[in-house]
């Protein structure tokens, strides 16, 4: 018999306003997160944009020594998980908890710490025999990335299989996929999945700086990710957690949870190209997007939204819609297919699972949310993009991809309980 | 033909470069004669840090083996990973002119522990000490965990399933098992395993937090798990890199099947909790023996974890006795990596290929530099032992909590003369 995996809980921080409720408010009214950085001077940078989280952990049940001992990426898998967790219904403690597993990604995990403790280590980076005598008490945890599952599975008492996974701006793809298998497979019942990033910090920044890959729309910032936009010039920096409940169908169903949807499928592959470049044609997302179709046993014409990585790059963008088309033939062209990007910028790693948590969303009140700040079609993005107005539509299988850095693709499908489909 | 059965995954190709050998034969050779090659931390800016002795490679020139062009663009833990990436396929015999026609059939699976730590203090110090504009192009490539995954399946044309584990020790087995799984869901090939370069300055600076890093100045003495005198274990660069292969795909083009992957589990009981291991290791030997279908006393030899801290010696010593009972006090345990050091994530992948070389010469390699064992365990010390090797058992634990068994069986192919 095949094991199903149920999505029984969700849980967010994302620009914009911290839980699901705040989330989808700005998700459903089309509203953008994106700013001016205050979290540092960003003078001298060429983006200096970003979609910021105003999060307090304090307010939202972190304690004084888990704010000093967490970095604040990890601080948003905690809180996003506490949310998850309850929402779930899940009495932990009455789990098995060998049973029990965290999936967790992120791309650059600790690199905001790792530079703040840098700095004081090599004096303002002048020392290259940097000074070990300056850094601070909790800098093993930023360099080790396994502490964001790590800590997560701490604070739930998970005994099983325990990872961070780490492939990019798909890790939060791939990290509900790992979960999905490590489930399907039977060896777990229950996953805290999901994925977190805070990377607005000056060496991302000019990192991505340097390869021309963030907007440069700096006087403009609220209208600056305009993903499948003509005048589209670049990704806009976020920060954010997403963690969601998984858990085999029926665990769910005896316990009697409420399950808001079923992963159904799930594929990666890469696409052997370029570390940042992507093709034209679209191909290897394409091949996952077949390929975690044919795990979930659907047609390409049962997906009734996409919701797209959009990042607003040029080159994304294009790649994307070339590689839908290509794997859901004229149906995409029927197919609603938007990027919250365009709300709450590109958290890198984090963006995955939060995109994930729209698609749950997005199911449960049957409302596609839009990509805002579209205006200007481009020729060669010729999908329906959902400008700016979330729209209502019947929803039963949803897809979810994403590219990263490294050409990974990955899809996800998300199907409503079978039994509740005509 | 043999009946259709469940697919198989086998390790077809080895390719290390570690400490004590930068090809699979000159590791092999130092594991088998116990040769430490611990020393004083040599590399620049290290020379004032209180970590002393690591397990560095030395004669390690990437120049030889990668094209230029990926050289810049990554850091020295992705240098390594290609180069053994190399080796492994070269050993596979699985040349490019073979992938090249089914790109999708061929993936890549790492674990990563520590990035590009490297190129990214280099970067810093480029943005702290100049200004934004000197950050390079390559650093939002060159230091992130999934560099290594990413650019051998550039490097090489592979379009399979590509996949990361950013994670602590354990998690190098998790990336074989990983693999594995890939494999038997219908993936002909995954290149898979791990490489660190953990020993630029700030990336030991980050590491001086852990309360188990060995700080003693004597090579000799800096790390010796399983003894009253465990002092806490030594960190090291390098790793090695398997072709896992479907056994049908591998035998239909006429490859070596060296060993299988058979079975694997993981646990997690908490960072630095080592008591509390005992339970997640013993958890874990169980899941992999049951994947495997093995009992207990089928296993031949164990590459142990050898944290090196007492009371998690002792807990993997317990782990051990619990789940083997009185054949945990028979079977010959090994540690090699006392002799080159613990490189993180790719620590058990070196346990792993050691193992199946191992198996395949029926040699149980020693632990170097341990003697006077305070454990109920046949720990192999001084010399390397012959024994009917039919299957192996290698253990992990990491820093941040995870515990991984990972159960191996002997190939088909080329056992002990």
């Amino acid at each position: 018999m095949t094991r199903r995996v149920a999505v029984t809980g969700i849980g967010i921080v994302a620009p914009g306003g911290i839980g699901v409720p705040a989330f989808w408010d700005l998700l459903s009214h089309g509203r953008t997160a994106t700013r001016g950085i205050t979290f540092f001077d960003p003078s001298g940078l060429r983006s200096r944009i970003a979609a910021e989280c105003d999060f307090d952990p304090g307010a939202h049940g972190l304690d004084a020594e888990e704010i000093e001992r967490c970095d604040r990426y990890i601080q948003f898998a905690l809180v996003a998980g506490d949310e998850a967790v309850r929402d779930s219904g899940l009495d932990l403690a009455r789990e098995n908890p060998w049973r029990v597993g965290v999936s967790l990604g992120t791309a650059v995990g600790g690199t905001t710490r790792l530079e703040h403790d840098y700095v004081l280590v090599s004096h303002g980076g002048r020392r290259w025999d940097v000074d070990h005598q300056e850094a601070e008490p909790h800098l093993h945890r930023a360099f080790s990335p396994s502490t964001l599952a790590s800590t997560v599975a701490e604070r739930f008492g998970a005994r099983g299989p325990v990872q961070t996974v780490s492939t990019g701006c798909t890790s939060g793809l791939d990290s509900i996929g790992y979960a999905f298998h490590t489930i399907e497979e039977n060896r777990a019942d229950v996953c805290i999945v999901g994925a977190s990033d805070s990377p607005i910090s000056p060496i991302t920044m000019a990192c991505f700086d340097a390869i021309k890959a963030t907007s440069p729309n700096n006087d403009d910032p609220a209208h600056a990710s305009r993903p499948f936009d003509a005048d589209r010039d670049g990704f806009v920096m976020g920060e954010g957690g997403a963690v969601l409940v998984l858990e085999e169908l029926e665990h769910a169903r005896a316990r009697g949870a409420r399950v808001y949807c079923e992963i159904g499928g799930y594929a990666t592959f890469g696409n052997a190209y370029h570390m940042t470049g992507l093709t034209k044609e679209g191909l290897e997302m394409a091949r996952a997007i077949e390929s975690a179709l044919d795990h979930a046993r659907l047609d390409g014409t049962a997906i009734d939204y996409v919701n797209a990585h959009g990042s607003g790059t040029q080159q994304n963008d294009r790649h994307e819609t070339a590689a839908v088309k290509r794997a859901l033939g004229r149906h995409a062209y029927d197919t609603p297919m938007s990027s919250i990007k365009s709300m709450v910028g590109h958290s890198l790693g984090a963006i995955g699972s939060i995109e994930v948590v729209a698609c749950v969303l997005a199911l449960a009140h049957q409302v596609v949310p839009p990509t805002a700040n579209y205006e200007t079609p481009d020729p060669e993005c010729d999908l329906d993009y959902v400008p700016r107005v979330a729209r209502e539509r019947r929803l039963n299988s949803v897809l979810s991809v994403g590219s990263g850095f490294g050409g990974f693709q990955s899809a996800v499908v998300l199907t409503r309980p079978r039994e509740k489909t005509p | 033909m043999s009946e259709p059965h469940p697919r198989r995954a086998a390790v077809t190709g080895i390719g290390v470069v570690a400490p004590n050998g930068t090809t699979t034969e000159t590791f092999w050779k130092s594991t088998k004669e116990g040769i430490s090659v611990l020393d004083r931390v040599t590399r620049e800016g290290c020379e004032h840090l209180p970590l002393r002795i690591a397990g560095q490679v030395r004669e390690f020139d990437p120049s030889a083996a990668v094209e230029e062009r990926f050289l810049v663009q990554t850091d020295r833990f992705t240098h390594f990973a290609m180069t053994a990436a190399d080796l492994a396929l070269d050993d596979a015999r699985l040349p490019r002119s073979d992938t090249d026609g089914a790109p999708f059939s061929v993936g890549v699976v790492t674990a990563a522990g520590s990035g590009g730590g490297e190129f990214g203090q280099r970067e810093l110090q480029q943005l702290w000490g100049k200004g934004s504009r000197f950050v390079g192009p390559y650093q939002s490539i060159a230091w992130f965990y999934a560099a290594s995954t990413g650019q051998i399946s550039i490097r090489r044309g592979f379009k399979g399933p590509c996949g990361v584990v950013a994670a602590d020790e354990a998690g190098g087995l998790d990336a074989l098992a990983h693999a594995a799984r890939a494999v038997r869901r219908g993936t002909d090939v995954i290149v898979t395993g791990s490489t660190e370069a953990p020993l630029a300055p700030y990336s030991v600076v980050c590491q001086l937090g852990y309360g188990e890093l060995s700080t003693v100045a004597d090579p000799v003495r800096a790390y010796r798990p399983f003894t009253s005198a465990a002092c806490g274990f030594v960190p090291a660069e390098g790793g090695a890199m398997l072709v896992v292969e479907d056994e049908d795909a591998a035998l239909e083009r006429g490859a070596r099947v060296r060993a299988f992957l058979a079975g694997h589990a993981a646990t997690f009981t908490g960072a630095s909790r080592w008591e509390e291991s005992r339970h997640g290791l013993a958890q874990a030997v169980r899941g992999a023996l049951d994947e495997a279908g093995l009992a207990p006393e089928e296993i031949d030899v164990v590459f142990a974890d050898a944290l090196g801290v007492p009371e998690a010696d002792r807990a993997e010593a317990l782990a051990i006795a619990d789940v083997l009972g009185a054949h945990g006090r028979r079977v010959p345990v090994t540690a090699p990596k006392t002799g080159i050091g613990r490189g993180y994530c790719a620590a058990p992948v070196l346990d792993a290929a050691a193992a199946v070389l191992a198996m395949e010469q029926g040699i149980v390699p020693p632990t170097p530099n341990v003697f006077d064992i305070c454990h109920d365990l046949d720990l192999v010390t001084g010399r390397a032992r012959a024994a009917e090797l039919r299957t192996a058992l290698v253990l992990s634990r990491g820093l941040m909590g995870s515990n991984s068994a990972l159960v191996l069986r002997r190939g088909t192919a080329g056992a002990a003369q």
